[in-house]
């Protein structure tokens, strides 16, 4: 009994790990892409050549970071089968289809044309080297869509039947795909793609800025990041209140965990800013709380009654403490970048945008955050989903492979191992390029390669003379 | 009879895209398996960028492979998977290492030499794995209650260790034939020379595999040589033999799409004669297609999906590689 509890672990130990790494990229990609076609799009548009250049300064990188959600992602399909043989049994049918889906309509869309976008723009002309671009911006947009509808149907199921072998039947598809949360967590996750897009692209902006203030380019990506966010920011809190009040209705423990309410209020609850919640107490340490805050947050009125764990057998909590502080990271840095669109547009109104070293210095600090609230939003949803895969429906326990927990241990290191040494030195290179000023006549990745799209090895200007 | 139909179908989408995978994954890992035989410089160079265009597209196929398993024959994906734990994650890992190297030795000139051995051990590993699951798939997965009841080494045998190393070969084979299509010059002539020691080495390995295969159980034996099937089955091996005559023929002439093209043959027929051994079974030796099926509703719901986008796949797939038509590094001298 203990040693399968080990190995269940130890299962959940290696899939968190891994889809933490591999949810890095595409939190990324996704708005990248979308970076990318607008540039190709203003360059096409105005025929400015600033754009041209920030469109292959970030072409390279691009190809560096989908390069590795390619290879994190191939991964997770396989990682099903191998450590939750049962879950991909009962599942299978519903999550399985929809997955599928989003193999054939997203990730050949985007691998199909990726090679032309990095490599053909010699080969193929402007227009249908621009529909490559948007064909790989559209393709991750898809899927997104797919793996987030199968990832609110295992939170929120809805149009399902039980066979008699316990697997799941799918009994209306339209239920599933569009099941209660998915919309919101469509919108939620796609806003913070974009978020974190633009935070990492306004970082590499501000830094460029401190140094050579009159860069075009570096003036060029600071201002559409900053704006970008100025938007996104705002619409982001609204939508993650409404996501939240979602979560309240179809998934009231999570909420319960995520507020850390060991207890029900039934005169208005209040909001705890800080503490440490003891699951074995059932109660919160060194709590600070700010009174029938969660009331109002949750209910819209002071005095509204909300239930609390103590409602809920101790059998079906999930982790508090994890929730509860993976939540108040997420909700932390939301603000910060509130306050940097606040800030950002403050400069812009004064004619300061390019000359405040403080908000450039903010702006620089900010560069990871979307990376850290995108995680820590995740490890929200998915360990306030426990102790459940399949939400009040299938236990986590019962859905891990028959395994030995040797061999999960050996995996789970060996991905560690792997995992630092690959996406390290990925992300030192992406680093590495993010640290050259963007210049005027930027080449883009087939430069960097003696040969690809045109050119034999040692003529890179030959063959762009004779295109 | 829709039952019936509906998982005899999808039987046939799934292998059409792991055959899809084999052979347009399998020319990239063949190029990387034979990567210590390419010296470092310009023809690497050309070798690498012959497929850095196309080596995500190719890989995409694995991952319809494993999802349309996990939506179609759920059952069969979990129990697979599990019997065949270590060997799919070292697969895993090795084809992370062997797909970050497309980027990574261009951006770190410093450490090329490492992100080549990444790129060239990734590729064996991968190959020899994924030959290594067909070989432990081939002689048969024991499953009780739904889920895999064997040990975490069941899969080692002789036999499946023999296929791993047969792949290789097999893929390696892909590679340089690939490349003959692709290069010109020393790396084509290299080329020639390697494919042809490749070649005999491939036509050993499936005499070896398929040999060995009968005595696996008797049912495989059944299937080969129970008259009068084995009219039909003849004509496998038979075909086999003449597109080796073909092959080998190319090679002397010097053609420059024969090669692969007649290796591709080889390859169809090996997985028609995989076709011919396992049919009906998805987990020999007892689950069937029809045991391991997803319910008619999600079949159903997918098929639409397969049959729309699988030909709007191939025709921007083939678009690609229009695109990148030609001698690789041609152009740049015109």
């Amino acid at each position: 009994m203990l040693e399968a509890f080990d190995a269940t672990l130890l299962a959940r130990l290696q899939f968190a790990f891994t889809v933490s790494f591999h949810f890095i990229f595409p939190s990324f990609t996704i708005g990248l892409a979308s970076y990318l076609a607008v540039l190709e799009a203003l360059w096409l548009w105005t025929g400015r050549s600033v754009y041209l250049d920030l469109f292959k300064y970030w072409l390279k990188i691009f190809a560096l970071s989908f390069g590795m959600g390619v290879v994190s992602g191939i991964v997770m399909s396989y990682q099903f089968g191998t450590n939750w043989a049962v879950f991909s049994d009962r599942a299978g049918p519903i999550v399985g289809p929809l997955m599928a889906y989003e193999v054939l309509t997203a990730f050949f869309l985007e691998a199909g044309f990726l090679g032309v976008m990095l490599f053909g723009m010699n080969r193929v002309g402007r227009t249908l080297h621009f529909v490559a671009t948007l064909a790989v911006a559209v393709g991750t947009f898809i899927s997104a869509f797919w793996i987030l509808s199968a990832n609110s149907w295992m939170q929120t199921p809805t149009g399902y039947a039980m066979a008699a072998n316990g697997q799941f039947l799918p009994a209306d598809w339209l239920a599933i795909i569009f099941n209660p949360s998915f919309p919101y967590r469509l919108v939620h996750t796609v806003f913070a793609a974009y978020l974190t897009t633009a935070l990492v692209v306004g970082a590499v902006g501000a830094w460029h800025l401190l140094r050579e203030s009159s860069n075009d380019g570096a003036r060029t990506m600071f201002s559409m990041a900053m704006g970008m966010i100025t938007v996104v920011a705002p619409l982001q809190i609204l939508a993650g209140d409404q996501h939240g009040l979602n979560t309240l209705e179809h998934q009231p423990v999570k909420v319960m965990a995520m507020e850390g309410h060991f207890k029900s209020y039934d005169n208005g609850a209040p909001l705890v800013l800080f503490a440490w919640p003891d699951m074995a107490q059932a109660k919160n340490l060194y709590a600070i709380e700010i009174p029938k805050g969660s009331s109002l947050i949750l209910k819209h009125s002071l005095d509204a009654p909300l239930k609390g764990l103590d409602t809920v057998d101790r059998k079906d909590w999930p982790p508090v403490p994890i929730v509860f502080w993976a939540f108040r990271i997420m909700v932390g840095l939301g603000t910060l970048m509130l306050l940097l669109a606040v800030v950002s547009l403050w400069a812009r109104v004064r004619h300061g945008l390019y000359d405040w070293p403080l908000l450039h210095r903010f702006a620089i600090a900010m560069g990871p955050a979307g990376f850290v609230a995108v995680i820590a939003g995740w490890v929200t949803t998915e360990v306030g989903r426990q102790p459940y895969t399949v939400h009040g429906l299938l236990r986590t326990a019962d859905s891990v492979s028959p395994l030995q927990a040797p061999a999960v241990a050996v995996s789970l290191l060996a991905f560690i191992v792997v995992y630092f040494i690959v996406f390290g030195a990925g992300v030192l290179y992406i680093l590495r390029l993010m640290s050259q000023s963007p210049r005027r006549g930027e080449q883009g990745p087939e430069r960097g390669h003696p040969v690809r799209a045109a050119g034999i090895t040692p003529a890179p200007q030959v063959s762009e003379g004779g295109n | 009879m829709v039952a019936f139909d509906l998982p005899t179908i999808w039987a046939f989408i799934i292998a059409f895209a792991i055959f899809a995978y084999v052979v347009m994954d399998g020319f990239d890992l063949g190029i990387g398996i034979l990567f210590s035989w390419i010296p470092t410089g310009r023809e690497r160079d050309t070798a690498m960028n012959s497929i850095a265009p196309v080596w995500d597209g190719n890989e995409t196929w694995l991952v319809l492979g494993g999802g349309g398993l996990l939506a179609a024959f759920p059952l069969a994906y979990g129990t697979i998977l599990s019997a065949l734990y270590a060997p799919i994650v070292a697969m895993l890992l090795a084809l992370i290492f062997r797909g970050v190297a497309f980027e990574f030795r261009w951006r770190d000139p410093g450490h090329r030499a490492w992100w080549d051995i990444a790129f060239s051990l990734g590729s064996i590993v991968a190959a020899f794995a994924q030959g290594v699951t067909l070989g432990a798939l081939l002689q048969g997965i024991a499953v009780d209650n739904r889920v895999y009841a064997g040990g975490w080494f069941d899969w080692l045998t002789p036999f499946s260790a023999l296929v791993g190393l047969c792949l290789i070969v097999a893929y390696a084979l892909l590679g340089a034939t690939w490349l003959i299509m692709k290069s010109e010059g020393t790396l084509q002539v290299r080329c020639y020379r390697l494919a042809f020691g490749l070649g005999i080495g491939t036509i050993l390995a499936i005499a070896a595999v398929s040999l060995a295969t009968p005595f696996l159980s008797a049912v495989y034996w059944q299937r080969w040589f129970a008259w009068p099937q084995v009219l039909f089955t003849a004509q496998v091996p038979l075909l086999v033999t003449i597109a080796a005559v073909v092959f080998f023929a190319s090679l002397m002439r010097r053609h420059h799409y024969t090669p692969f093209l007649m290796t591709l043959l080889i390859f169809t027929l090996s997985l028609a004669g995989l076709g011919i051994s396992l049919f009906p079974y998805v987990v020999p030796p007892k689950i069937s297609i029809w045991d391991a099926a997803a319910p008619v509703a999600s079949l159903k719901f997918m098929l639409p999906g397969a049959l729309v986008m699988v030909p709007i796949i191939l025709a921007y797939t083939g678009y690609s590689y229009w695109v990148f038509r030609g001698k690789t590094g041609h152009e740049g001298y015109h």
